[in-house]
């Protein structure tokens, strides 16, 4: 499974995966910055007060997170996606099956070879973009290693997704329903919130099974939780009973983080998923 | 079984869906034997290869390959293979692809180095080690298959189609691999529909055809006799009874066939003619290859199947 793993980082490296992905992250910063430093010049020259600034700097990056978590959940997908059909249409895998490895380590190797490309980037690219942001906005989320770490485990979901979708699709059939899935997946999050906000149960209730089995959105709110200023979250409490569900439908604002069993939920979804993606494979025939 | 045994399957057979691609494949490799597994596009040769190294599951029957059932780990490190699709990772260097093989069949990282050059040095790749495969020609990249089939001193050695993608000096080149390979001892399992390539190399041959054995045996059991075949003009009949003592002679137009016959009587046989006033244009030694084997073979299978509709 070692020999898989690093096989995977490798490619990764040598196929310049990583520096594109390296090299957008560096534009989106420094347009950001660019970006930043404009409005508050303007912000401040009309007199806005700081509050309103650091809400609206908030706001402003949650909107970046959100494109960001769209482009990491793509990547993700499209690293996934033919990292196993890939090498079973192109004979690669033939000759590496009839060695003394298992379809299980296979699996495992590319999996964890590809999840750690994706947080080592989320990571990465996280640490820029909040840093670019202070410096100009001098505005640091409160909780700033959380919002990485949640946008890294959307990554890890959609990759897994992928990964299983892999072992028996070809890499675009497999990566197109990876993002139909995750359109549908935020969605309905959004639908969930108003639903609930409207007091409609049974839409509610559908909204939140689709919530479960591709645990996404959970892990969005938490991004937003973690990146808002305290003032927002505080508002949400304030405001209370229906309104704070009203507040909780709006899919860039969020009252609280995920619980930890919703987290622990995550988890255990990730290993049923791989579980069934080796189950899955060990059927192919190559 | 027994230790001496490299293969042995009983009734191995593979269906997909509609399509047999093996029917029941019953035989035994003995160790340190070139068996050559011929027959023409579609019979099933790769498929038999892919279940005896556990790439896909048989639909029936059993095999063994060195004394463990098929597709069993242990045994994997003493298998060898170049498949029919020969891709190695075109982002990696010849070496590195040599030496993520070394490590995923458990070979002592001490040993690497020298497996690696050895192989390389066999398939006649050492020049280009440190190249990308990407910009490797088929040709090498069978080579580098045939290498990394090689890595790991494995027992067995499975061939599919070996010479697919190479030229005729590269032909030449495999079969002095596989000459040497029999030297040491390895047992080969070579699958190809060159039936003239293959006859030069290999000790047993089993030939198939739609997914079934239509025979099996040693080469030159299956190849027969020897045959000679002359041109001669200004010759008369009085003088062809002369080389009756030579062997059964048949005459078409210029050219007379002596078959069977013994390969040391031909220069008798041309001493023969002229004495008795013939002019030789041509002298062919000849057998009866693998071709003609496979083709009259086929010939008596659509035979009996017609008799049986
Ligand atoms: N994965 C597969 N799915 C369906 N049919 C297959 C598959 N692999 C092989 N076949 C069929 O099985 C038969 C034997 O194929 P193969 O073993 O590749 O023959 P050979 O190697 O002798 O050319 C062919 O008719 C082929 O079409
Ligand atoms: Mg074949």
């Amino acid at each position: 499974m070692k020999t898989i793993v690093r096989l995977t980082l490798v490619e990764a490296v040598r196929r310049r995966i990583l520096w594109a992905f390296l090299g957008l992250t560096v534009v989106i910063a420094l347009l950001t910055a660019w970006g930043f430093s404009v409005l508050i010049d303007s912000a401040q020259r009309h007199g806005v007060n700081d509050v309103q600034i650091e809400v609206g700097v908030s706001q402003i990056l949650i909107l970046l997170a959100f494109m960001f978590s769209f482009v990491l959940a793509m990547s993700a997908a499209f690293l996934g996606a033919p990292s196993i059909s890939s090498e079973v249409e192109s004979g690669v895998l033939l000759a590496v099956l009839a060695r003394p490895l298992r379809r299980s380590e296979l699996i495992l190797g590319r999996w964890l070879g590809l999840a750690i490309i994706v947080v080592a980037y989320t990571a990465v690219a996280g640490v820029f973009e909040l840093g670019v942001t202070k410096l100009v906005t001098d505005y640091l989320p409160p909780q700033p290693v959380p919002a990485v770490a949640y946008l890294a485990g959307q990554a890890i979901v959609l990759l897994t997704i992928s990964v299983l979708l892999s072992t028996r699709l070809p890499g675009i059939a497999a990566g197109a329903i990876c993002v139909v899935l995750f359109g549908l997946s935020w969605m309905a999050g959004v639908i969930g919130g108003i639903a609930a906000a409207l007091n409609l149960p049974e839409v509610a209730s559908l909204a939140n099974g689709a919530r479960y089995l591709l645990p996404l959105d959970g892990l969005w709110k938490g991004t937003v939780f973690s990146l808002e200023p305290p003032s927002i979250a505080l508002l949400g409490q304030l405001v209370g009973g229906r309104g704070g569900q009203a507040v909780s439908a709006n899919p860039f604002f969020a009252t609280s983080g995920p619980a930890p069993a919703y987290l622990l939920y995550v988890a255990l979804w990730v290993a049923a998923v791989l579980g069934l993606a080796i189950f899955s494979f060990r059927r192919r025939e190559i | 079984m027994t230790d001496a045994t490299a293969i042995e399957t009983r009734e191995l057979a593979k269906r997909y869906k509609e399509t047999i691609a093996l029917a029941g494949l019953t035989m035994t490799v003995p160790r340190g034997e070139v068996f050559g597994f011929l027959g023409p596009n579609g019979a099933g040769k790769t498929t038999a290869v892919k279940l005896l190294l556990g790439l896909a599951r048989p639909t029936g029957g059993q095999g063994v390959v060195l004394g463990a059932p098929l597709g069993d780990l242990a045994a994997r490190r003493r298998i060898g293979y170049l498949p029919e699709l020969f891709r190695y990772q075109s982002w990696l260097r010849a070496r590195e692809v040599l030496a993520a093989h070394c490590e995923l069949a458990g070979v002592p990282s001490d040993r690497w180095a020298g497996q690696i050059s050895s192989v390389l040095e066999l398939v006649g790749l050492t020049d280009r080690a440190g190249d990308r495969v990407g910009s490797f020609s088929k040709g090498m990249q069978q080579r580098l298959g045939i290498a990394v089939a090689l890595l790991g001193d494995p027992e067995v050695v499975f061939l599919d189609e070996p010479t697919s993608a190479l030229d005729p000096v590269g032909r030449a080149d495999v079969r002095a691999l596989i000459h040497h390979l029999r030297e040491h001892g390895v047992t080969v399992f070579l699958n190809s529909h060159l039936l003239g390539e293959v006859e030069r190399v290999c000790d047993r041959v089993a030939i198939v055809d739609r997914g079934r054995v239509i025979v099996e045996g040693r080469i030159d059991e299956l190849l027969g006799s020897r045959s000679v075949r002359i041109r001669v003009t200004e010759f008369d009949g009085k003088a062809e009874a002369s080389l009756g003592r030579f062997g059964p002679l048949t005459i078409e137009g210029d050219w007379l066939t002596i078959r069977p016959v013994e390969a040391e009587s031909v220069p008798d046989i041309v001493a023969t003619i002229v004495a008795g006033g013939g002019r030789v244009h041509a002298v062919e030694p000849g057998r009866a290859t693998l071709e003609d084997r496979f083709l009259a073979l086929l010939q008596i299978e659509e035979a009996l199947e017609a008799a049986k509709s």
